[in-house]
């Protein structure tokens, strides 16, 4: 089986975020990237499918900072393929990217694509359904498992409230990785310096960015102080009575 | 039918003891006795599947491979007590677990728990998971103001290795306040590297990450050689063991002093400074790679008995025969796990031991115990008056800094 991993590198929620003068974008002096939580299962389950059964992995990112570093632990963990996407990405939103992932798709033909259900900066939609409808193939998101099973694949879906269903979905198809089915593994940092020096990091340019679709932000900010807060203080029984009497006010007592 | 004797073919057992023979005196692995004395003196030893000394057996009876599909051995807090014990003066700590540990990493047998502290150093250059932009955020309001070398530029006399969980632990942070009011008003010309100083990587070396443990020191070296200094000095016992004795392997080599030789050398500039009284009946804990690992046992005891009110007082286990907070090794790393397997930890154990000798306070030298001592505390009744103290909380608070 052929499995392609489209990944996407999202800002780093452990250095502080400021939005930029114009006021509709993150200030990206300061920013660092990351791998996006849920593309990184998405290539943990990659490797563990073609453990289980046999298969090829190729992992696709944007060129990024950092991005050379993730490929190179990708390929530690078992990945066969790297492809790095270069161009212009600033203006980039998730309907671009699905668009350059999927030019690239249509070419590599993988029976199985899977990628992250979502990112925390995903304001146009998120990547997996976009690259689907580019693509031309059924979606199955929330997906937390997978079955290999000749031209088809048992994808196990979470809904909420602990329901899980075992969906087929017939191949080729994209589906969107809520978590693999074990954590992301660790990889020794020696590891990684080895793989430096022997994979090969495969570059494609892109055509360009077609960003229609996407949202356009009017105004980007920081949650903003409100007066909506009542702090109320005392003594407990102070503060309970206090409590009950704005209960029975608003009518729930 | 024919019975083959001992295989003479290369195993795993013969494969992996030749890596340890290529230590610093790893052959001496070839004395050991089977006498079993460090799998005793291992806090651990009595849960672990492969102790110490079965570890030895295992490799002598050709089943190594055993041994690298169990998950005990990750209850190796790397305190060194094994080797300081053992009559054939086998380094199995540095040589033994490490390289035990080294193999079950690279072969992906490693609690979750523990990879997120390696991913982190990965990324950020601490295992906390903090941003480097941060590291030195501790200094603010300290007055003069600490001297940030990639800010000045000036020569100092003394680097300051200020370490991860002292620059980043909220409870540790008070500590590192105090010594840096400490160094102020003893008027020594010091500086620290802040943002581009990197986690010393000793204890992710001893829990089998050496690649990421040279990473480190190489990022380190780089940022020292940006700068004049003639010592470096640290909070932190297992920088300065790194510093000390793993750092020169790699040809980074600096004198360096834990901070409690740096006081005690300037005791009689200090002592006219205690002047408040701290009336206590103090324990002091041996931190493992200060004292145990590298023989730093009286100065810190030297320190404390110069504060004016205080009567020191000795724990069951002391100097070389301490006990371990259960920090090292990538324990600090490793607290629900090491729960789930023995429902019991070492800082408990020691603030027990505390309470035995009655103490009022429990003095501490190393950033990884405060947190750790400090809530065993909050779990064992008996210690509920215990305070846990940095040695150099204790001295600037007789200083009244």
């Amino acid at each position: 089986m052929k499995i392609a991993v489209p990944v996407k590198f999202v800002p780093d929620l452990v250095e502080e975020i400021t939005i930029d003068p114009s006021g509709t974008a993150l200030d990206t002096t300061w920013l660092r990237l990351i791998i996006n939580e849920f593309d990184d299962h998405a290539v943990e389950q990659a490797i563990l499918l073609k453990e289980k059964a046999g298969g090829q992995v190729s992992v696709l990112a944007a060129e990024a900072e950092g991005v050379d570093d993730f490929l190179f632990a990708s390929a530690a963990k078992g990945a066969d393929q790297l492809v790095k996407l270069t161009g212009d990405f600033s203006t980039v939103n998730n309907h671009a990217l699905a668009r350059a992932f999927a030019d690239l798709l249509k070419k590599g033909k993988p029976d199985l694509i899977l990628t992250g259900v979502q990112a925390h900066n995903d304001l146009d939609g998120s990547v997996g359904p976009l690259l689907a409808e580019n693509l031309g193939m059924p979606y199955v998101g929330y997906v937390a498992g997978i079955t290999p099973a000749s031209d088809k694949v048992i994808a196990r879906k979470e809904y909420s409230g602990g329901l899980v269903a075992e969906i087929e979905v017939k191949l080729p198809a994209v589906l969107g990785i809520q978590a693999a089915e074990k954590p992301p593994r660790y990889i020794a940092y020696s590891k990684i310096r080895q793989v430096m020096g022997t994979a090969k990091i495969e570059t494609s340019p892109i055509a360009g960015l077609d960003t229609s679709g996407g949202t356009s932000v009017s105004r980007m900010f920081q949650p903003e102080v409100t007066q909506r807060a009542t702090m109320l203080e005392g003594s407990p029984v102070d503060i309970a009575d206090k409590l009950v009497g704005i209960f029975k006010e608003l009518g729930v007592l | 039918m024919e019975i083959t004797l001992s295989p003479l073919s290369s195993s795993v057992s013969k494969v992996f003891i030749n890596s340890v023979y290529e230590l610093k005196d790893g052959e001496r692995i070839k004395t050991c006795l089977q006498c079993g004395t460090c799998s005793g003196v291992c806090p651990f030893g009595y849960f672990m599947k492969f102790p110490p000394g079965k570890i030895i057996g295992a490799i002598r009876a050709d089943i190594f491979d055993q041994v690298l599909k169990t998950d005990t051995l990750w209850m190796c807090v790397s305190c060194n007590a094994c080797a300081a014990f053992c009559p054939s003066n086998i380094p199995i700590t540095a040589a033994l677990m490490t390289r035990t540990k080294e193999e079950m990493l690279l072969a992906g047998n490693i609690p979750t728990e523990l990879q997120s502290a390696l991913e982190n150093t990965q990324r950020y250059g601490n295992p906390l998971g903090e941003s480097p932009r941060k590291r030195s955020d501790w200094t603010i309001g300290i007055q003069p103001e600490v001297n940030l070398l990639a800010k000045t530029r000036q020569p100092v006399d003394v680097l300051w290795y200020v370490g991860d969980y002292a620059s980043y632990h909220l409870r540790m942070q008070s500590a590192t306040k105090a010594f840096a009011k400490i160094l102020n008003v003893l008027g020594v010309k010091f500086g620290i590297l802040g943002p581009e100083e990197y986690s010393d990587g000793d204890s992710q070396r001893l829990a089998g990450e050496r690649g990421l443990f040279e990473m480190m020191a190489q990022k380190n070296s780089q940022a020292f050689r940006k700068y004049k200094f003639q010592e470096i000095i640290t909070t932190d016992p297992h920088a300065f063991n790194a510093l000390k004795n793993e750092y020169p392997v790699l040809g980074v080599s600096y004198p360096v002093r834990h901070y409690t030789q740096f006081l005690a050398e300037r005791l009689e500039q200090i002592k006219p400074l205690l002047k408040k009284e701290i009336k206590a009946r103090i324990a002091y804990h041996d931190p493992c790679y200060l004292g145990r690992v590298n023989g730093v046992f009286d100065e810190p005891r030297t320190l404390l008995a110069a504060i004016p009110g205080v009567e020191l007082v000795e724990m069951s286990h002391q100097r070389l025969n301490s006990l371990c907070c259960g920090g090292g090794g990538g324990g600090m790393w490793l607290d629900g796990f090491q729960w789930e397997k023995v429902h019991t930890r070492l800082s408990e154990w020691r603030v027990r031991e505390a309470v035995a000798a009655k103490a009022d306070i429990l003095a501490v030298a190393c950033p990884y115990e405060p947190p750790r001592f400090e809530d065993a505390v909050k779990t064992i009744q008996a210690a509920s008056q215990l305070k846990i103290k940095e040695i150099a909380e204790l001295l600037a608070e007789s200083m009244d800094v």
